[in-house]
């Protein structure tokens, strides 16, 4: 059957009632047009139509992917991706009406580069928020480059184009055009280029890449055109960033080989724990990667290569794994140092961790904001105040024996401890808050008695609420 | 519209009254009986009966080789199911007798084709356990749907760019798009007797409007199955299958 939408729509044309506007973009792929919605069918935002080109000339992987859109999009919800509103019949008139998102192309922020490490973490930390909300739905999205990302007016990432993503819920229409199923070549991680097209660590692969290039104006593996040239980065170690600009902070290049690792395992597990380490910079463990100024010797890297041919790891699906290496906060009263609760939060915290291969651990102090208590009076500095609940989160964390790079502190002053923890939760996509119960015994701690139903009625994740045993009156 | 697809009930009324119920608060307009409504299980006449009227309402309903024993001894049913089909026998009414015997081999339903186990050649009740079995069947079927049972275990087998089918393994409860333009074998699991190890019934529910599949796994009283199973005195080994769902 012939398409109805052959090439190029003009203006004023009328496709399933969505009547055409501008066309803002023609490329090889297809055509965007501004386009109206219905009369009584306008969703409240402004629309753009996304039509493939079909025809002679164009691979018939084209339509394969654009019919993937046409599946994943509109299953994804949230902020990171254009909603979809309405997709036609991928016969007769292939398209996908969705929200026109006005925001800057990270193409043309990558003209830019290199650019400083604390917008590098910024539209990193976003771009990394952006995977972790698609991965929890189930969607890897195995086409992540800078022709693929706008950037908000508030900052945030928007995923676009999902014709060579994959939901683990559907069947995998490009299971057998594995040739042609890898992306594009300056990102696509090694295990795509063996045909995996399931695991949430390819797009932190990908998001190395970019970090990369955002950081030092280049590409680590280059662009190869062939699939043997992109074979290369099985193997083969990028020249490491502060190689290639010698400012580049340590903690940045540790990210960035991090993500870049070429066995998935060796990778950071979730995109979330690219986001946290990429907001908290100065906490970042640094290992042998962050100092590396060149490649390492041959041998070492024909080591890898040989390594690599022997063994396939298995990929790590999405949702229930993307959180595998769990974000876990604990909410520690540092106003009360002596209170018997203590122990037993540091004991379930230690426990809890304990069953935990890899982890973050956010250790957060809601300190008073202002003499809201009874009878408190500040004769302290903020500043100064603010160290030592810092110090007094070192001391409660210390006995865990956590590795300093897994663990963050925040002595943050609020005058709603519950608000500040939930968005502490929200902004570093924690999986489990630790936290003491209210304890009634005690009517000092009226201010934080509430804080533990506050939390768990509302959290966005599971809350391990910790109670001392009660001791019975004999 | 959508289309509750039913498949190897084998007379497991507790189970085939658990699914119903799922699938109409789920919106199900319509109700596919994929063949097997007896065979191994306890309750073959309320199975019939109930199916029976539904047909009456306009449900589709197609034979499978259990329904085609009832009338027709065969040697290839080992001793525990010529067991239940023995007592199928004495337990159906006439005209739930009669009703199976007049069940189609096939039903074709504009873009669906309805049977119990490969459309190539239904009578022959060849197990589509392969992408090249699953392409022969939709080869004959030469429809965009083609839902069958007669394999327990739920697949969705999906045309390719080169003609050939494709294995999906559906997790329960993902609505899964499929659009008309491919080619779609679904084998809906088994109602009454689940063979991987989860005693949860199977079906699906196809929404012919929005061009979904969902498959379902459904929690029902397996153990009220198996108390019935041997409250009639039927081979033990068909009584704890329900129950462990082997």
């Amino acid at each position: 059957m012939d398409s109805l939408l052959p090439g190029r729509l003009v203006a004023g044309a009328d496709v399933d009632g969505f009547r055409i506007g501008e066309c803002i973009h023609a490329g090889g792929n297809g055509y965007l047009y501004r386009v109206s919605a219905p009369a009584g069918r306008d969703p409240g935002f402004p629309l753009v139509m996304k039509v493939p080109a079909i025809g002679r000339g164009q691979p018939s992987i084209a339509i394969v992917g654009f019919e993937i859109e046409q599946m994943i999009l509109p299953a994804l919800t949230g902020p990171y991706v254009p909603r979809a509103v309405a997709t036609g019949d991928v016969v007769r008139v292939p398209y996908i009406v969705m929200e026109w998102i006005d925001g800057e192309g990270l193409a043309e922020i990558v003209k830019r580069a290199p650019l400083d490490a604390a917008e590098v973490a910024r539209i990193g930390a976003t771009l990394a928020d952006a995977l972790h909300d698609i991965h929890t739905q189930d969607v890897v999205h195995l086409d992540l480059k800078p022709e693929n990302v706008l950037l908000r007016p508030d900052g945030r990432a928007v995923l676009l184009d999902f014709g060579f993503s994959r939901h683990a819920g559907y069947p995998d229409l490009l299971a057998e055009e594995q040739r042609f199923a890898a992306g594009s070549s300056a990102y696509v991680s090694p295990e795509q280029l063996h045909g995996v097209r399931s695991d949430v660590r390819s797009d932190i692969f990908a998001l190395g890449v970019l970090l990369y290039e955002l950081a030092t104006g280049e590409l680590p593996f280059g662009e190869p055109s062939t699939i043997a040239g992109m074979r290369d980065r099985v193997w083969r170690e990028p020249v490491p960033p502060r190689g290639v600009k010698s400012d580049i902070p340590p903690w940045l290049q540790e990210v960035i080989l991090h993500c870049l690792e070429p066995e998935a395992t060796r990778r950071y597990q979730s995109a979330a724990l690219v986001a946290f380490d990429l907001r908290h910079a100065d906490e970042i463990g640094l290992s042998d990667r962050a100092q590396r100024t060149a490649t390492a010797g041959f041998v070492r890297q024909v080591g890898r290569w040989w390594r690599h041919a022997r063994e396939r790891t298995a990929p790590l699906a999405t949702r229930a794994d993307a959180r595998t290496a769990p974000v876990i906060m604990v909410a520690v009263d540092t106003e009360n140092p002596d209170d018997e609760r203590h122990p037993a939060l540091q004991q379930a915290t230690r426990k809890l961790i304990s069953l935990e291969p890899d982890f973050r651990l956010l250790c957060v102090s809601a300190i008073r904001a202002a003499p809201l208590g009874e009878g408190d009076t500040l004769d302290e500095t903020a500043s100064g105040k603010h160290l030592e609940h810092i110090a007094r989160l070192r001391q409660w964390v210390t006995p865990l024996g956590v590795a300093a790079a897994r663990t963050s502190l925040h002595a943050v002053e609020s005058a709603n401890a519950v608000d500040t923890l939930l968005e502490l939760a929200r902004a570093n996509h924690v999986d489990l808050i630790i936290l003491g119960a209210p304890d009634p015994a005690q009517a000092r701690f009226a201010w934080w008695r509430s804080v533990a139903s506050g939390v768990t009625a509302n959290a966005p994740c599971s809350v391990h609420v910790v109670r001392v045993p009660e001791r019975r009156p004999e | 519209m959508r289309i509750a697809l039913f498949a190897d009930i084998h007379a497991n009324i507790h189970a085939l009254d658990a699914c119903m119920r799922h699938a109409r608060e789920r919106g199900a307009t319509r109700l596919a009986f994929l063949g097997d409504l007896v065979g191994y299980g306890a309750d073959a006449q309320p199975v019939v009966a109930t199916i029976a009227a539904e047909v009456a309402q306009g449900a589709v309903a197609v034979k499978g080789n259990h329904d085609e024993a009832v009338d027709e001894s065969r040697s290839y049913f080992n001793e525990a199911a010529q067991a239940a089909l023995a007592w199928a026998r004495t337990s159906l009414a006439p005209e739930a007798a009669r009703f199976l015997r007049e069940l189609p081999l096939v039903v074709h339903d504009g873009p669906i084709c309805f049977v119990h186990a490969s459309a190539a050649a239904p009578e022959r009740w060849d197990y589509i356990d392969s992408p090249a079995a699953a392409l022969q069947c939709v080869d004959a079927a030469g429809a965009s749907y083609t839902f069958c049972g007669h394999v327990h275990d739920q697949v969705l087998y999906f045309g390719g760019a080169t003609g050939r089918m494709n294995a999906f393994q559906p997790k329960p409860g993902t609505a899964i798009p499929v659009r008309s333009h491919r080619r779609w074998l679904a084998i809906v699991g088994s109602v009454g007797q689940p063979r991987d190890r989860n005693p949860a019934a199977a079906y699906a529910l196809f929404d012919a409007t929005r061009e979904e599949i969902t498959f379902f796994r459904v929690t029902y009283d397996a153990q009220a199955a198996a108390a019935r199973i041997r409250a009639c005195g039927l081979p033990e080994s068909l009584a704890y299958r329900v129950e462990l769902g082997i």
